[in-house]
């Protein structure tokens, strides 16, 4: 008999902590598989963020280091300077990605690191139960803007696909969401291609994948897909933002 | 124990007068210090470095009362001659100090670094020229230290004027 | 191997190179600059990495990740840029990560000064970062100590499993001096719990999360056990003149070259003086002042009044501690010095 749903060996037998309908387990599943279908898992350095999927490091059946708040490029910066044979990738949330960890992303892009950035987009901060994030939508309510976040007192969201891809470093950027089974593989595809783009040493790759939180945005698991669906993939427009392997084909036309 | 300090306009070459002196003590087995005045100062402004040369260990390299001072312009003449140690010597550029020292109780030894160097087809030597001046009154190192120390403290592409520089060293040495 | 004269900053970088370091992570501030600029040029010839990080804050991450990865790695920065640090430091300190981190202290607070100063003393060894933790932490006070203390920091790192600071100043690390490089070879240390890729092993992880209390506390006191072996064997110092001595100075890095002219100046006028230099700040020596109970003492210092807490501790109340500093860029003479001697022992005739 086929067996249809087996883990892959890049991931752990360790039971996720994450909550029920929380896509953050189905990501990790789509970065083992992308891991093990390019046969890098013992090769691969895998770096953890403080987030909701701050246990990563549990999850994940290879090197792992787990980083301070927003610091994981600069960590996966470090090792992959040394051990550049390596294959490097960090797993961050919107908050620590693009707040406290701003800066440190902008650079490894900039430089055109040659790491994997799988980034998710929750709209959301998770783990501290639910404050605004940096790409919390208008309007949004969550513990920190009540009466849902306003232009006046909180500024826009950030779009941050769109605002890497705009850094000559960058080399693969595509943002996908999680919202329904096709939408998932199609998420598989560009994280893989995302460690593709390392293991051909063409520089910075970034996956921003939209994902919910049910629990913080007080919705079941299938009311948050679908808010995903109709919120959040209109303000944050899937596709690929960037890919410079076209664009050298291109250029060979 | 000898207790210097070297001072002039950024660019005219005080930091390695003070490297070499202390590069030809640190040759003849002395203890050696040297110290810059460093930060933006350095540039444009006025700028100076403590060299201390001694038979025992040495303490703080900071000089506040120097037996000898060089100055290369007129702000660090006003600065430093009320420093110099009574008996000590003070040689002065006077090429670009349009003053006389006005301590009796010291050895002054007034010299047209700029303009000797000028002769010699670059005023950027006027260091060895003073350096020369101070080494007459003040045999600390010798000639053949300095000469040595130059190919360690000039970078690589400054070695062929490494004579030249000799030369105006030697020029201050005979100046009366 | 010749003398040759340098730089206190540049022969720090030649050693940390010839101690093995094979990454470089920093960003530019005075008066560390040579450090950066040297490993810049001389590095990635000899076999390593160089990179200018988009900040402080970056700089440390990034020797987090290369220390997990088991390569000797170094950074450098000057107070304000310790401040950023400090976050990364208490993570490496907490993931056991051997690393080798260089202050050449400028004065503050704030922006402060680009002059020499002494005031990250509380920074550097009662923890400056969150959480229960210790540095090892040597203060060089010579040309020829930048080089030394910067080798044997990175064999300490490794022998300990434990980041160590290099405390220096913007006098040390600007002034010029003769140094000899030593032909030792540095400490060959394994490191199986690298992150360097799962082959052929079980998945090695570096971190320093752990909510649950009961284990926390096991990994707290294991460090706890870890930092009391240190202070065993790991103390250092240097006495000078102290022997027959009445009054004890106490002074680190630049201010012990000044107070160690003192000394020389008080005994010429027959004065019973000596000087304990501490040169690992932690663990402190305490040993030098428990031998001199009894006695007077007098701390030199370019800050507040920091080292001094650390030598109240040690005399216990067993014998005055007098105190003597100087702020905001300004190095102490050795005349004030012997004034404030002189002031001490016969009693305000040195005025
Ligand atoms: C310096 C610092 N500040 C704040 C925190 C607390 N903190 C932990 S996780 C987090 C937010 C994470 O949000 P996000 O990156 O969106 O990930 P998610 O939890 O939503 O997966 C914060 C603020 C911290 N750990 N460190």
């Amino acid at each position: 008999m086929k067996q249809v749903f087996q883990r892959p060996e890049s991931l752990t037998d360790v039971q996720m902590h994450y909550c029920p309908g929380c896509t953050h387990g189905i990501i990790h599943r789509l970065v083992a598989e992308a891991i093990d279908d390019l046969g890098v898992r013992e090769s691969a350095i895998g770096v953890a963020s403080v987030g909701c999927s701050v246990f990563a490091y549990d999850y994940f059946n290879c090197d792992m280091q787990q980083a301070a708040h927003g610091r994981a490029p600069a960590v996966a910066t470090g090792i992959k300077r040394v051990l550049p044979d390596r294959i490097v990738f960090t797993y961050q949330g919107d908050g620590d990605l693009a707040s406290i960890g701003m800066a440190e992303i902008v650079h490894a892009a900039a430089r055109g690191e040659n790491i994997t950035v799988v980034f998710i987009n929750n709209a959301i901060y998770g783990m501290t139960s639910g404050q605004m994030a940096p790409t919390t939508l208008l309007g949004q309510k969550t513990t920190t803007t009540p009466q849902g976040r306003s232009i006046e007192a909180n500024g826009y969201p950030i779009r941050v696909s769109e605002l890497l891809a705009t850094l000559d470093g960058a080399a693969y950027i595509e943002r996908v969401s999680t919202h329904d089974p096709k939408h998932v593989r199609q998420a598989g595809r560009a994280i893989k291609k995302a460690f593709q783009t390392q293991l051909e040493g063409r520089g910075f790759a970034l996956v921003e994948v939209l994902s919910t939180c049910s629990v913080n945005w007080g919705m079941t698991p299938q009311e948050a897909l679908d808010w995903m669906r109709d919120n959040m993939v209109p303000y944050y427009p899937l596709g690929v933002y960037k890919d410079s392997a076209r664009k050298e084909e291109a250029a060979h036309d | 124990m000898t207790e210097i300090i070297i001072a002039g306009f950024g660019g005219q070459g005080v930091l390695v007068m003070g490297q070499l002196l202390a590069n030809a003590g640190m040759l003849e087995g002395k203890e050696v210090s040297w110290y810059p005045s460093y930060g933006p100062e350095q540039r444009g402004g006025t700028c100076n470095c403590s060299v201390v040369i001694s038979a025992g260990e040495i303490g703080s390299p900071i000089v506040s009362e120097p037996d000898a001072v060089i100055v290369m312009n007129r702000p660090s003449l006003d600065r430093f001659e009320p420093a110099v140690k009574p008996g000590g010597i003070l040689v002065y550029n006077t090429t670009l100090v349009d003053r006389a020292p006005e301590r009796s109780d010291i050895t002054a030894i007034g010299i047209p670094a700029t303009a000797v160097a000028d002769e010699l087809g670059n005023s950027r030597i006027a260091n060895m020229v003073a350096l020369g001046a101070f080494l007459k009154a003040s045999p600390v190192v010798s000639p053949e230290s300095i000469s040595r120390s130059l190919e360690r403290v000039l970078s690589q592409r400054h070695h062929h004027l490494i004579p030249l520089n000799m030369q105006a060293l030697e020029r201050g040495r005979a100046y009366q | 191997m010749a003398k040759v004269l340098m730089k206190g900053n540049e022969a720090l970088a030649e050693a940390a190179i010839r101690a093995g370091c094979r990454a470089f992570y920093g960003y530019p501030i005075t008066p560390q600059n040579e450090v950066p600029s040297y490993m810049a040029q001389n590095l990635p010839e000899r076999g390593g990495v160089y990179l200018q990080a988009e900040s402080e804050v970056s700089a440390i991450n990034m020797v987090y990740g290369a220390a997990g990865c088991g390569v000797r790695v170094m950074t450098s920065s000057s107070s304000p840029g310790l401040s950023l640090k400090m976050e990364g430091i208490s993570y490496i300190a907490a993931a056991e990560l051997p690393c080798v981190i260089v202050n050449v202290m400028r004065c503050g607070p704030g922006l402060g000064g680009i002059h020499p100063g002494q005031g990250d003393y509380f920074q550097a060894v009662k923890g400056g970062g969150h959480g229960d933790y210790r540095l090892i932490v040597l203060a060089p006070a010579s040309v020829q100590e930048m080089a030394d203390l910067t080798f044997e920091a990175f064999d300490l790192a490794d022998k300990w499993r434990n980041p160590v600071m290099i405390l220096a100043d913007g006098l040390l690390g600007q002034m010029m001096e003769p140094v000899k490089f030593s032909q030792k070879e540095p400490l060959a240390v394994e490191k199986p719990w690298a992150t360097t890729g799962a082959r052929g092993r079980r998945p090695n992880t570096v971190n320093t999360l752990d909510i649950v209390p009961e284990s926390l506390e096991r990994r707290n006191y294991a460090l706890a056990d870890k930092y009391s072996r240190i202070a065993q064997s790991e103390t250092r110092w240097q006495e000078y003149k102290t022997e027959d001595a009445d009054l004890l100075l106490a002074a680190y890095g630049t201010s012990a070259r000044v107070a160690r002219s003192a000394v020389d100046m008080a005994r010429a006028e027959g004065l019973k003086v000596g000087l304990i230099r501490p040169i690992s700040l932690w663990p402190f020596p305490s040993e030098p002042f428990e031998r001199h109970h009894g006695k007077e003492f007098l701390v030199v210092e370019m800050s507040m009044g920091q080292l001094v807490e650390d030598v109240r501790l040690a005399v216990n109340g067993q014998g005055t501690v007098h105190f003597h500093n100087r702020l905001g860029g300004m190095v102490p003479t050795p005349r004030e010095v012997l004034v404030k001697i002189k002031d001490i022992l016969l009693g305000g005739e040195g005025q």
